[in-house]
């Protein structure tokens, strides 16, 4: 492997790692806000103890995202420098907007929660993680606009062979940034409704194993108690659940919706903007209006799956040209038709410069990888409606109150908790991958070669090495992996400690009812320690 | 407009001295707990006083290289990608730290939490060195072609330009976290952090002297000796004022000190932000490493407005936590026990 495809890979494998902690950080910050607001509201206490579970969770998670994160930002300048020399008047702005106004708030603001309950004023420490929430859409925000300009560059001239900046307008409302948004947002709160669903489910059935909870003879639950370790199953533990699984699938469902609108938007830009990643998506290899179902490659041949291979299997028709223009009869362009377009408008081959290093006079593809685009878009609308499907389900079989007794659902329960998780992932993958070979893609508006646009073979640092970004790749992919496995047990034994591993008070009370009372409470230096 | 990219010099200054000033004591902190080898319960002490904060801190990083991507686009390129390697593992000791943090008191065995301890001290010590000796390279210079990019191999920054200015934050973090300490705590460890911040507070910071010295010799600059100046006058103060039991003031001095000696540093260089050892030729400076000054404008407005917001609400956390901490505060760890049987 060369240092390019090294690099690539690097920046792959630790986007989407820091990928799987975002969506959730978005989905669960706003989902415990909310919750501690109805607790403020109401004062009831199964909302109490819904924040605190949740908002444990949610910190585990947490400090993960913001770990991977610093290596983000670090990134672009150690193996992109020449992207980060070319784009770095129009893309460090909103980076640096991140972290100044987003950052800044969400950190500082969340140790102020964290360690302000009983401290603050009520409603001052519910501001606080409000604050905090908001600032994680916020970053997601000013990030996805940056992503967004390098899909489609807007309000940026060339001067001096780099891109500069000449209308911040143009590039803070730029049309992809603002579908862009909501479909991420909302697929981060997929994410989140489906993570309450699958250990909401996981804990009424455990309940209902042990014996807790029963039913009547419609079917009705009759709620138990526990109370051999204090209050952690009582009759309000049984409502923490029921209440959270039934948030959860609404979420889960109202984001798929969110998702789908949305992403029909982005289909629709994305013929215009980026006609070429909308075909691959498709392996749509001739002009036409259907929608493929199924496609197969010959796996048989040697090398990447082209046009020259590939075998459309079932088809809608009709159904592209609604994706990509509403109407059902627009004849879409194809591969075959698109890549002598590309060639006479940027080039044929790579020129002859130094900068883009072994590839430099080398054939350019056009193409992206046929399979990864198209599987990547299917995976991404499957798995996402797999999930919306899950939590319809949920929402009518928990009808009468509480789970099914059956251990097998309560497995299926927590492993769609992933599903999800992978939507974002291929959707990202599908995104980023389908956009090679350019790290910033020619806006089709503004014509040939000498606008705004860079090709990902000449995006790398010249003179770092493979055997650099070798060492980073396996130390950063190895250090994931472990970390992985650690934030996985730690979420597992919370979770099957249930509320009372974020309230110990709650198995406390029983434990040391007659104990020495623990000096923290009369003294509020401390409400809270690591 | 040719003052923009001098302020956004100024403005990246700031920010370094910020992050460094602040997580200054956080790192120290961290290498203390990871590496003093105290009892449990003391660690969780030190612990707590940086628990809230720690993480606000460090997006001072953040902050900073970000406004360099910003700002300065070549700046950001050429450092970063020379400094690679080292790079990467400031990045492994930043990722094991802030874990670390989160995730040790959730440990339930010895072996484990003391994993983290490691992990945590050096992380610490290890992010701490490698902010050092990227300063001071920026400062003093790297082997950078026309481009900008770095010849002589995946190692050609390592020189003992690079180790003074590790070394120098290093020792100066961890005397910054005693001084921070003693403000912060009470009882057993406000006295020792006492006692040894009288000790080896002149030693602490002579390597940071040291790199000062070098970049004023070799830029000769007045405003730079006069702020210069300003930092061995607050080095005194903290240390009469330390002796005196004005833990406060001290700290505050000895703040003030690092913050002088950094200006005194960035005062010295500019205009260049960094040199090429090379030739002189190939120096990025204020003017050849800037973005347009419409970006500048706009990053200058955001900055206006965010910079003093920070400042406000970081302070007030400050002030939301600003008791001291006793062993008596620290409660029980908490065991999570599964119940589901
Ligand atoms: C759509 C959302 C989104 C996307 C595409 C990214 N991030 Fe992210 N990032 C977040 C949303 C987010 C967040 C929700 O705001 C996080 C997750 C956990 C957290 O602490 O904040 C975060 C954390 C986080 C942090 C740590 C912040 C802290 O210390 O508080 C940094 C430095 C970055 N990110 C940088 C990046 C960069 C340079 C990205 C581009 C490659 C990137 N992130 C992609
Ligand atoms: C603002 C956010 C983002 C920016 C600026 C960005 C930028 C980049 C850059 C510069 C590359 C390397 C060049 C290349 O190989 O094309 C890249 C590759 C990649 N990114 Fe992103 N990215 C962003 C967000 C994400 C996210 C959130 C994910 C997934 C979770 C992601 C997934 C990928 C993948 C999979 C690659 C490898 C592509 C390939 O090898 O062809 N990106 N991205
Ligand atoms: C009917 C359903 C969906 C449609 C039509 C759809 C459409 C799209 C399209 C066209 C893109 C590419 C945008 C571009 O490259 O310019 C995209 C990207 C993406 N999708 Fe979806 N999507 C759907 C469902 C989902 C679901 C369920 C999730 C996650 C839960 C999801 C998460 C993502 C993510 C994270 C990206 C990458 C970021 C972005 O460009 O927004 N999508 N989607």
């Amino acid at each position: 492997m060369d240092a390019l495809e090294i690099a690539r890979w690097q920046f792959g494998i630790t986007t989407v790692y820091h990928f799987l902690m975002v969506p959730l950080t978005i989905g669960l910050g706003l989902t415990v806000a909310t919750l501690q607001t109805m607790w403020h509201r109401t004062g009831n206490e199964h909302w109490l103890r819904m924040t605190k579970f949740w908002g444990k969770l949610f910190l585990i998670n947490f400090i993960m995202g913001v770990a991977t994160g610093i290596v983000q930002e670090f990134q672009f300048g150690m193996a992109w420098s020449e992207y980060s020399r070319y784009v770095g008047d129009v893309f460090g702005a909103p980076l640096a907007m991140e972290a100044l106004l987003a950052f800044f708030v969400e950190s500082t603001f969340l140790g102020l929660w964290i360690f302000g309950w009983k401290k603050l004023p009520k409603r001052i420490h519910l501001a606080t993680i409000w604050c905090a929430s908001l600032a994680t859409i916020l970053s997601a925000y000013f990030i996805l606009v940056a992503n967004s300009w390098m899909q489609h560059p807007v309000g940026t001239k060339i001067v001096d062979g780099r891109a500069v900046m000449t209308d911040a307008w143009a590039v803070f409302t730029n049309n992809t940034a603002l579908v862009t948004f909501p479909h991420t947002i909302f697929g981060a709160f997929a994410v989140a409704g489906g993570f309450l669903l699958g250990i909401s489910w996981f804990h009424l059935y455990r309940r209902r194993s042990e014996g807790i909870d029963t039913v009547d003879a419609n079917g009705r639950v009759v709620v138990g108690e526990d109370l051999s370790r204090g209050k952690s199953r009582d009759k309000v533990d049984y409502q923490v659940w029921i209440k959270s699984l039934r948030i959860g699938a609404a979420v889960a469902m109202v984001a798929f919706l969110g998702v789908a609108l949305s992403g029909h938007e982005q289909a629709k830009l994305m013929f215009e903007q980026q006609p070429m990643k909308m075909a691959a998506a498709e392996a749509a290899c001739h002009d036409g209006t259907g929608f493929s179902v199924l496609s197969l490659g010959d796996i048989t041949a040697q090398g990447a799956t082209n046009c020259d291979n590939v075998v459309a299997v079932f088809e809608i028709p009709g159904i592209l040209s609604y994706l990509a223009n509403g109407d059902f009869t627009t004849e879409i362009k194809g591969v075959n038709t698109l890549i002598p377009e590309y060639q006479e408008k940027y080039g044929k081959y790579y020129p002859n410069d130094e900068a883009f290093g072994q590839y430099a006079g080398q054939e350019i593809n056009y193409l992206p990888v046929m399979e990864v685009t198209y599987w990547g878009f299917r995976m991404m609308i499957t798995l996402g409606g797999l999930s919306a499907l899950a939590a319809g389900i949920a929402l009518w079989v928990t009808r009468k109150g509480t789970v099914p007794h059956s251990k097998w659902l309560s497995r299926i329960a927590l492993l769609s908790i992933a599903a999800p998780f992978g939507a974002n992932a291929t959707g990202w993958i599908f995104t980023e991958m389908g956009r090679q070979p350019f790290t910033v893609v020619p806006n089709p508006q503004m014509g040939g070669v000498d606008q705004v646009f860079m090709y990902t073979a000449a995006s790398v640092s010249p003179t770092v090495t493979a055997g650099e970004l070798l060492f980073s790749l396996i130390t950063l992919t190895a250090i994931y992996g472990v970390l992985l496995v650690v934030e996985l047990v730690l979420l597992a034994r919370y979770i099957r400690g249930g509320v009372a591993s974020a309230m110990p008070e709650l198995e406390a009370e029983h434990e040391h009812a007659n104990g020495p009372k623990d000096p923290s409470d009369d003294d509020d230096v401390l409400a809270f320690a690591y | 407009m040719d003052w923009l990219p001098t302020l956004w010099f100024i403005v990246i200054a700031v920010l370094w001295c910020g992050y460094l000033f602040l997580e200054g004591f956080d790192l120290g902190v961290g290498m203390l707990i990871g590496l003093g080898g105290s009892t449990e319960k003391r660690k969780r002490l030190l612990l707590n006083t940086i628990g809230p904060v720690w993480d606000g801190n460090e997006v001072w990083l953040l902050t900073a290289g970000g406004a360099t991507f910003a700002a300065f686009p070549h700046w950001y390129a050429s450092l970063f990608s020379a400094l690679y390697i080292p790079l990467t593992i400031v990045l492994v000791a930043l990722i094991f730290r802030a874990v670390a943090i989160e995730y040790r008191g959730k440990a339930i065995t010895a072996p484990t939490r003391k994993a983290w301890d490691l992990a945590l001290g050096l992380g610490s010590l290890v992010a701490a060195f490698g902010v050092g000796a990227m300063l001071a390279l920026t400062t003093l210079g790297l082997p950078l072609n026309e481009n900008g990019d770095r010849i002589g191999g995946p190692f050609a920054w390592l020189n003992w330009q690079a180790i003074l200015g590790g070394t120098a934050v290093v020792a100066f973090c961890w005397i910054h976290a005693l001084a921070f300490l003693r403000l912060k705590t009470d009882g057993k460890v406000r006295h020792q952090a006492g006692k040894l911040v009288g000790r080896w507070l002149p030693l602490a910071i002579l390597p940071l002297v040291a790199w000062a010295l070098l970049v004023l010799l070799d830029n000769d600059s007045a405003i730079a000796w006069a702020v210069m100046g300003v930092a061995v006058i607050s080095l005194l103060v903290s240390m009469m004022t330390g002796r005196a039991g004005r833990e406060g003031i001290s700290f505050i001095a000895l703040g003030i000190t690092l913050l002088a000696g950094v200006a005194a540093i960035f005062t010295a260089a500019y205009p260049v932000v960094l040199p090429s050892s090379i030739d002189p030729a190939f120096d990025l400076t204020v003017a050849n490493a800037s973005s347009s000054s419409y970006t500048l404008k706009l990053m200058s407005i955001v900055a206006a407005f965010g910079v003093p917001l920070v400042l406000a609400y970081q302070s007030w956390s400050y002030w939301v936590f600003r008791k001291r901490l006793r062993e008596e505060h620290i409660p029980e760890t908490h065991r999570v026990v599964s119940i589901i049987k």
